[in-house]
């Protein structure tokens, strides 16, 4: 792995991860505090639709998802609140039609469409300089609305209708934390593809969450974690060869296990321990 | 007079997809009440609190708080709402919990000030949760998480505090001393507590209020029990006051 990383294509693919796991780490935490896992599921693969429409109109298909992420967090927010379906209802049928237009996209398109599995599955050893650069602004975006908007997103997390009392713009901020998602989507679709964004949302942030119930610690955990995850499934996927999306998500899914797994065990050693002092 | 009344209904209606829930609603609340409202479960009582809120617009009627709409005096109301409905896994601690109170006062955009921690600091001391500022709130018992949220009620030193079913999960013991609490505040503000609990508010409360979609009663000393009755459609225990607090079991 060290000697790989005089190769630029190595390089780039560990400051992928890194700029990733920025994002990741700070959405992720919102995305698992407020049980919003399933709308993040439904808003990145939308994307798909997007990256057809990219191939289909001869554009950048990240710009394509980038529209479709954003078109489908403002019409899933919307429809949740004003319409008469239920929200998971909203967001099942958002999520298959956002791919439904995509294999329509793409079966349109004259020829052959290059790359069309590193968007589903990701492809982190092929990130450009100028993929950095869109990242490294995304994370500047996120890191800034949350910076001055902390404790706004803690108030509407925490209790939705009590903000609405004491002012918060509740329903503002939910529409931002939506698009926050959106873009975090499509900066992780380079790491680990439109399939598996949403175990990079929430892996590090369930894993945080296990160490400490202050939201700024868990997002700062988060992101560590993140990076770890990225770097060791990268490193992994390079000494085995095999795809480096896959490999990072099911590091970061067995490490997560491992960790709730040693908790429960210490928990259990706890109460043996009083027991046995009782006796 | 009218400038003595901190909250006027006048003919309130609220329905819910065509299913009525307050009808025709007119009382006042005056600046010292210690008002209880008792009714049964689905009785429109919290709906009756968030019309007073403004977080439900009635279909027909008018509200008036502080002499103003709902929306405009909001940040001069303490509001403890059912304390069951929050996620007790959510990551946050006592004493950011009680911050939050202070939005009203502090602002879009800009960080809570040395001043809205001296608020935070005294209302948790008011609850006598000082000591436990730093734990998850998740993880309190009962009594605990209910004084927390009367504490972020309290922060914003309002006018008017408003308590929904504030007693639903706190034990006995409990309860006296939340009571006291109360007995403490009521110097300063008006308090408006909503209960399905008759016995236990009727012997703290000044005055009460029976709702069941309509107004049954609204006023201090006795309650009739056929008002009760009419209130929660079946026999029911007689409450009165006195100098010492005592129920009568009415047969039935």
């Amino acid at each position: 792995m060290w000697d790989a990383l005089q190769y630029d294509f190595m390089q780039n693919a560990v400051l992928a991860g890194l700029l990733a796991s920025v994002a990741c780490g700070i959405i992720g935490v919102y995305v698992v505090v407020n049980r919003i896992v399933f709308i993040s599921g439904g808003i990145s693969h939308t994307a798909f639709g997007g990256i057809g429409l990219g191939y289909y109109a001869g554009i950048d298909p990240i710009m394509g998802a980038l529209c479709f992420t954003i078109a489908a967090a403002l019409g899933i927010g919307f429809l949740a609140k004003n319409s008469r379906l239920a929200e998971d209802t909203v967001i099942g049928i958002v999520w298959a039609m956002g791919m439904a237009l995509g294999i329509l996209f793409i079966g349109l398109t004259p020829g052959y469409t290059p790359d069309l599995m590193s968007y589903l599955f990701g492809s982190i050893l092929t990130v450009s300089d100028s993929d950095l650069v869109l990242m490294l602004i995304l994370d500047v975006v996120i890191l800034t609305v949350v910076a001055a908007l902390y404790k706004e997103f803690l108030a509407r997390s925490f209790d939705e209708e009590f903000g609405t009392v004491v002012g918060v713009p509740v329903q503002a901020l939910y529409y931002m934390l939506l698009i926050m998602i959106a873009l975090t989507v499509v900066l992780l679709i380079q790491v680990v593809g439109v399939i598996l964004v949403i175990a990079l949302l929430t892996i590090p942030a369930a894993m945080a969450r296990q160490f400490t119930f202050s939201l700024k610690k868990m997002m700062i955990l988060a992101i560590l974690f993140g990076a770890v995850i990225t770097f060791v499934g990268l490193w992994l996927s390079y000494e085995f060869d095999v795809a480096s999306g896959a490999t990072i998500i099911l590091f970061g899914g067995g490490l997560l296990f491992c960790i709730l797994g040693i908790s429960k065990l210490k928990e259990k050693m706890r109460e043996f321990k009083v027991m046995g002092s009782q006796e | 007079m009218a400038h003595d009344n901190v909250v006027t209904l006048d003919d309130i209606w609220v329905q819910n997809n065509g299913v009525p829930i307050l009808k025709g609603i007119t009382m006042a609340i005056e600046q010292n009440d210690f008002l209880g409202i008792i009714g049964p479960n689905g009785g429109g009582k919290t709906t009756l609190l968030k019309v007073i809120l403004g977080l439900i617009k009635p279909s027909r009627g008018k509200v008036r708080v502080l002499g103003v709409s709902p929306e405009r005096s909001r940040n001069k109301i303490g509001y403890v709402p059912q304390h069951n409905l929050f996620d007790r896994e959510f990551p946050i601690n006592v004493w950011d919990v009680v911050l939050m109170g202070r939005y009203g006062r502090t602002g879009l955009l800009k960080r809570y000030s040395g001043e809205d921690r001296e608020k935070a600091r005294s209302a948790l001391e008011t609850v006598g949760m000082l000591d436990h500022k730093e734990r998850q709130i998740g993880k309190l018992s009962g009594g605990e998480q209910q004084r927390a949220f009367i504490a972020r009620a309290l922060v914003a030193e309002p006018e008017i505090l408003l308590l929904d079913e504030p007693t639903a999960s706190v034990d006995t013991a409990m309860q006296t001393e939340f009571y006291e609490i109360l007995d403490s505040l009521k110097q300063r503000m008006a308090i408006v507590l909503v209960s399905h609990d008759i016995s236990a508010v009727s012997v703290h409360v000044d005055k009460i209020a029976c709702l069941n979609q309509e107004l049954f009663h609204h006023g201090s000393g006795e309650i009739e029990s056929e008002i009760l009755e009419a209130t929660y459609k079946c026999p029911i225990q007689m409450i009165t006051h006195g100098d010492i607090p005592h129920r009568v079991l009415k047969e039935h």
